[in-house]
């Protein structure tokens, strides 16, 4: 069979040539070949693979920084784009303590023995999410807020025995996609209910659910910025026996505002990536998956515990498996297997360098430079806001010209404008969400406004 | 070893005939097989259950059960204490910790069910 | 005997008034607070968060890391998890401000160079796989192989054929039937042979008209390569099935055997496993899915299209099974994917048959100290019994992992998989050299040794850890999930 006779070296493979010989006679074989003999011939591979060549690492890296370079990140364009992700600070700190080798080269903690950094961490990543959700225990993670807020529908339906979700149209539609696709199968319906002003209408909710209404999914922040009244919502749907479900797809708004649990939520699902994780195009992100004391058997994913070791000493573990895959199989609460745990470790540095007092500084600065750009922005002649709602850090407007052309235009100034709407909304042609964090300076805000008003203006 | 004051399922249940009504436990060696219980979940009285279907759900660290019904009827009594202490099946499976208490629709199913030397049989072939 | 000291937990650091960022001034107006939010919306009680200075916070940080094991640390011979090296060069390329900060929300046509990327490693994979389209949504190998059935399902129902079971072999890992699970369809488990191939006659007996697919590991959980995949295929094929492959242990066959010739149909790879993504202790991983060509309508949005000279992230698919989670994909993961695979280029098959023979080379060396249930040649694992130590000597499998960290090793994967009793799985990745080998069968070959001289030296393993073996039965009867602070956990005691 043709192939190359010789071991050509490679950075990451330390055997050579000689080694290889010796390894195979002491195995009884003479050739690669003789390890392969179970494979039928007519399925192997008999060329080469039809790859590029391989890169030593100088070009390796050369091309894949011309590749990063035609991106208009963040760096290079002032962002103030949201809408699901958001262009946070992140301490140096943060990745310099995830982005340890000892943490990031290892595997999901099964040796607990020799593995309690990654579990002690993971614990103190619950114990930190439950203290901004205000929920009682928290998972180890999902993959994302999207699916995680599917994961909590199906939960739902497993703890009511009802078999429909009802969705606000003001959640996140990333996340609706993905809810409609994990219960397509699964014997679960799901109704959206439209939204009233850019917030979801308790009232109109209560006329919408009753006995087959399995969880109520709602979001706040919403999509479109928007703060919803979470504990009207929450009494509507535990007056008809319904689970709410609550995303958040910016939990630094937690810092500031009163927090799911507080108000009634059940199940809080959510987005971490706005804790101390990077942008990356859209992922890893961190999916937070939070519930109530009783619900906790039925919770998908991970679970850290604490625990004693023989001599008395404090010590950590995974917990509760027999709700997981490799246990349960086809019975399990999930699928789930590998999470998101660098992500999580990521969250918790972020949310313990922040601390206490910290994180309500952080939200406060949000609130207060949203505010001042969206008071800037609708004193331009032509441009209002789109609802009344109060809101975070991200807010919908109204403009007189196209947000794709103005975009355009602004991108020629160095500003990464807002969101279209009318990408997710098709009826919303004029609407431009924007996201102003803790990121953006009163200078680009201002350079924004001005920038606006002159295109609005031109 | 297994009192034959009672029958057994072959899913290791065991069911005492107790004035008409059927207390229901797992044998001790279901209880070995498993080794240290952490958690049980038990139906509501009221509940209706029918002769092998499940009606709850025991855990050990490493394994999940589902617990099967040896009768149809309806549960009119519940072992709380099990629920609060499930250590309780390890050290008392065929005595303190019964499950629950079933009010049978028939007979039917309890005539299908294994004496005691049946049941030892059974589980001496599977040791 | 004195108690060591509990390490301590991050909130034992905390003192008030600390913090560990600087935060801007607000340069904007104070309007108050309320004002803006609601006060009735804000938050009543700040979040019990830890307050420590950025010194205390890496110390910490710094010490719960040297309390972990890790590829960096030492050899990591956990079966089915391939723990291979992650070059340092990926992470460089990932950390790219032009990948790290790129806004998932940013127009296609100012993300070009990602998009690109995505477009590259597609047609890399293809390549590789033997395969036609690949999606990038899915998070993990899990995540992979419930849209790979999806896609399955998806097909079905537009051929109008309601197929209602999914077949898994005995040996499979538990994420495949709770995916056909969560996909609706029934699980039929099939028998392994003597050989330790999936049992054809068993096979034949349950393939109808019912089967949706056929989820197979090739090779297989016992590291053995499915003799007669080809057959096993025209079996399920000809009774109108799909052959799904779980790819997680695709890194055995790179370049040797490509399961699009095999008769696979739709099969997920673990990137965090066959292309040297870092397993980040539990994640993030990425579970790509590549399709034949007949199922590639159905594959979730957005795909990445070349449109031109253009690349575009397509949303209009009509058949498309939807969304699996937001955005596309855990890109900063195909990244590191992506650099991976061209570093190595055509030499990728190399990886494959140092994986390979490092496995055999490590089973020959062990091979008389512990039983070989289905003693063939392996691929790039192999699973081995413990259960001579367990009848001869009393000492478990899980004696046997701990004692082993002891001597400054991982433990194999060990109880899987679940049709071999006492299993110790152990795969040792190309990236392995002769020398940790000889030194890691030396170790193993040794703890036997110890079963037969010295059985509750191995019983009370490990000795030599920052904790003892840890109560996993009182973790799970009264759960302890997070800490809290003290005024409550007096008020709730």
């Amino acid at each position: 069979m043709a192939q190359a006779p010789h071991w050509q070296p490679h950075r990451y493979l330390p055997m050579t040539a000689a080694e290889r010989d010796e390894m195979l006679r002491a195995t009884g074989r003479t050739a690669i070949e003789d390890l392969f003999t179970d494979i039928p011939a007519e399925v192997r591979l008999r060329r080469p693979l039809a790859l590029p060549p391989a890169l030593a690492e100088p070009e390796l890296l050369a091309h894949l920084r011309e590749l990063a370079e035609r991106n208009a990140h963040a760096d290079r364009l002032v962002c103030f784009l949201g809408g699901g992700a958001y262009d946070h600070v992140v301490p140096s700190v943060v990745w310099h303590l995830a982005g340890r080798a000892e943490f990031y080269t290892a595997y999901t903690p099964y040796q607990a023995e020799i593995m309690q950094g990654e579990l002690q961490a993971g614990y103190e990543y619950q114990s930190m999410l439950c203290a901004l959700t205000g929920m009682d225990v928290a998972n180890a993670s999902m993959y994302d807020g999207a699916s995680a807020a599917a994961e909590a529908a199906v939960m739902a339906r497993d703890l009511t025995r009802r078999d429909t979700v009802v969705v606000s149209a003001a959640v996140h539609p990333h996340y609706r996609r993905t809810l409609e696709t994990y219960v397509r199968h699964l014997g679960i319906g799901v109704r959206t209910l439209a939204h009233t002003d850019g917030v979801t209408d308790p009232a109109r909710l209560r006329a919408t659910i009753g006995a087959g209404t399995a969880a109520v999914i709602v979001q706040t922040p919403n999509v479109f910025g928007c703060l919803e009244d979470g504990a009207a919502l929450a009494a509507a749907a535990h007056d008809a026996g319904a689970l709410l479900v609550v995303t958040v797809t910016e939990p630094l708004s937690l810092g500031l505002i009163e927090p799911p649990g507080a108000w009634g939520a059940d199940i809080v699902a959510g987005e971490g990536q706005p804790l101390g994780n990077h942008l990356n195009f859209g992922g890893p992100y961190l999916g937070m998956l939070a519930t109530r004391e009783a619900f906790v058997r039925r919770m998908p994913g991970r679970l850290v515990g604490a625990t004693t070791d023989r001599e008395g000493r404090r010590g950590f573990v995974l917990t509760l498996q027999t709700r997981e895959q490799h246990i349960r199989r086809e019975k399990a609460t999930s699928n789930i297997c590998t999470n998101e745990a660098l992500n999580a470790l990521a969250a918790a540095v972020y949310l313990a360098a922040l601390g206490k007092t910290g994180l309500r500084r952080v939200a406060e600065l949000n609130a207060r430079r949203a505010h001042y750009a969206r008071t800037r922005l609708t004193a331009i002649s032509g441009v209002r806001a789109a609802f009344a709602a109060p809101v975070f850090n991200e807010f919908t407007l109204r403009l007189p010209v196209p947000p794709d052309d103005l975009n355009a235009r602004l991108r020629a100034r160095g500003i990464l404008g807002g969101l279209a709407l009318r990408r997710w909304y098709p009826e919303m042609e004029d609407a431009w969400l924007l996201c102003v964090t803790e990121a953006r300076t009163r200078a680009q805000i201002d350079a924004l406004a001005d920038a606006v008003a002159a295109e609005v203006a031109a | 070893m297994y009192p034959d004051d009672r029958r057994y399922t072959r899913e290791h249940e065991w069911a005492k005939r107790e004035d008409g009504r059927i207390r229901v436990g797992i044998t001790k060696f279901a209880a070995d097989r498993l080794s240290d219980v952490v958690f049980i979940e038990l139906p509501k009285v009221g509940a209706e259950v029918r002769a092998m279907e499940p009606f709850g759900v025991i855990e050990s660290v490493k394994a999940a059960s589902d617990l099967y019904a040896p009768v149809s009827g309806r549960v009119v009594e519940v072992n709380q204490q099990l629920v609060d202490s499930p250590e309780m099946i390890n050290q008392d499976p065929h005595g303190a910790a019964w499950m629950v208490v079933i009010e049978p629709s028939g007979d039917e199913a309890w005539d299908g069910l294994l004496d005691a030397a049946a049941y030892g049989a059974l589980v001496g072939a599977e040791h | 005997m004195t108690r060591r000291a509990d390490f301590p937990l991050i909130f034992d650091h905390s003192v008030p008034g600390r913090i560990a960022v600087a935060l801007p001034d607000a340069d904007v107006p104070e309007v108050p607070i309320e004002e803006i939010v609601g006060r009735e919306r804000l938050r009543r009680e700040a979040a019990e968060l830890p307050e420590v200075s950025e010194l205390d916070l890496v110390r910490h940080y710094t010490r719960l890391s040297q309390r972990n094991y890790a590829i960096d640390v030492g050899f990591y011979p956990l079966g089915s998890c391939t723990m291979k090296y992650n070059p340092k060069v990926n992470e460089d390329a990932a950390r790219l401000p032009g990948f790290a900060r790129l806004h998932p929300n940013t127009p296609p046509e100012l993300a070009q160079g990602a998009l690109e990327l995505l477009w590259r490693l597609e047609a890399m994979l293809c390549e590789i796989s033997g395969m036609d389209a690949v999606t990038f949504q899915p998070s993990a190998g899990a995540h992979g192989e419930m849209t790979g059935l999806m896609l399955v399902r998806a097909c079905l129902d537009d051929r109008g054929e309601r197929r209602t079971r999914v077949i898994v072999p005995d040996s499979a890992h538990g994420t495949n039937p709770a995916s056909a699970a969560m996909c609706g369809f029934e699980v039929v488990t099939v028998p392994s042979d003597a050989r330790g191939n999936i049992d054809r006659a068993a096979l034949r007996r349950v393939a109808d008209g019912s089967v949706a697919a056929l989820m197979l590991t090739n090779p297989n959980t016992l590291g053995l390569f499915e003799e007669h995949v080809v057959e096993v295929a025209e079996i399920i094929h000809g009774v109108g099935g799909l052959m799904y492959l779980d790819g997680a242990n695709f890194n055995a066959v790179l370049g040797i055997t490509r399961p699009g010739d095999q008769g696979f149909d739709v099969m997920h790879m673990n990137v965090h496993k066959t292309f040297s993504t870092p397993h980040g202790g539990g994640g993030p991983g990425a579970g790509p899915v590549a399709v034949k060509r007949a199922l590639e309508p159905y594959l979730p949005t957005p795909t990445v299209e070349r449109v031109g000279d253009r690349f575009v992230l397509q949303e209009d698919r009509p058949k498309s099974i939807g969304r699996v989670r937001a955005f596309n994909g855990n890109f900063g993961i195909y990244v590191r994917a992506y650099a991976y695979l061209r570093a190595y280029g055509p030499l990728l098959r190399q990886v494959s048959e140092a994986a390979v023979l490092n496995a055999n080379y490590l089973l020959a060396k062990l091979r008389a100290h512990f039983d070989v249930p289905y003693d063939r040649t392996c691929m790039h694992e192999f699973v081995l019994s413990g259960r001579r130590q367990k009848q001869e000597h009393g000492v478990r499998t899980l004696d046997i992992a701990k004692r082993l960290l002891d001597y400054g090793y991982h433990a194999p994967t060990i109880y899987f998989p679940l049709i071999v009793d006492e299993a110790i799985m152990i795969e040792p990745a190309e990236t392995e050299s002769r020398q940790t080998l000889d030194a890691f069968a030396e170790a193993l070959v040794q703890v036997a040794e110890e079963c037969r001289t010295d059985p509750d030296l191995v019983r009370g393993a490990p000795h030599h850890t920052v904790v003892t073996r840890l109560d996993e039965v009182a973790a799970a009867r009264k759960p302890n999930l997070r800490w809290r602070p003290k005024a409550e956990v007096g008020s709730r005691a």
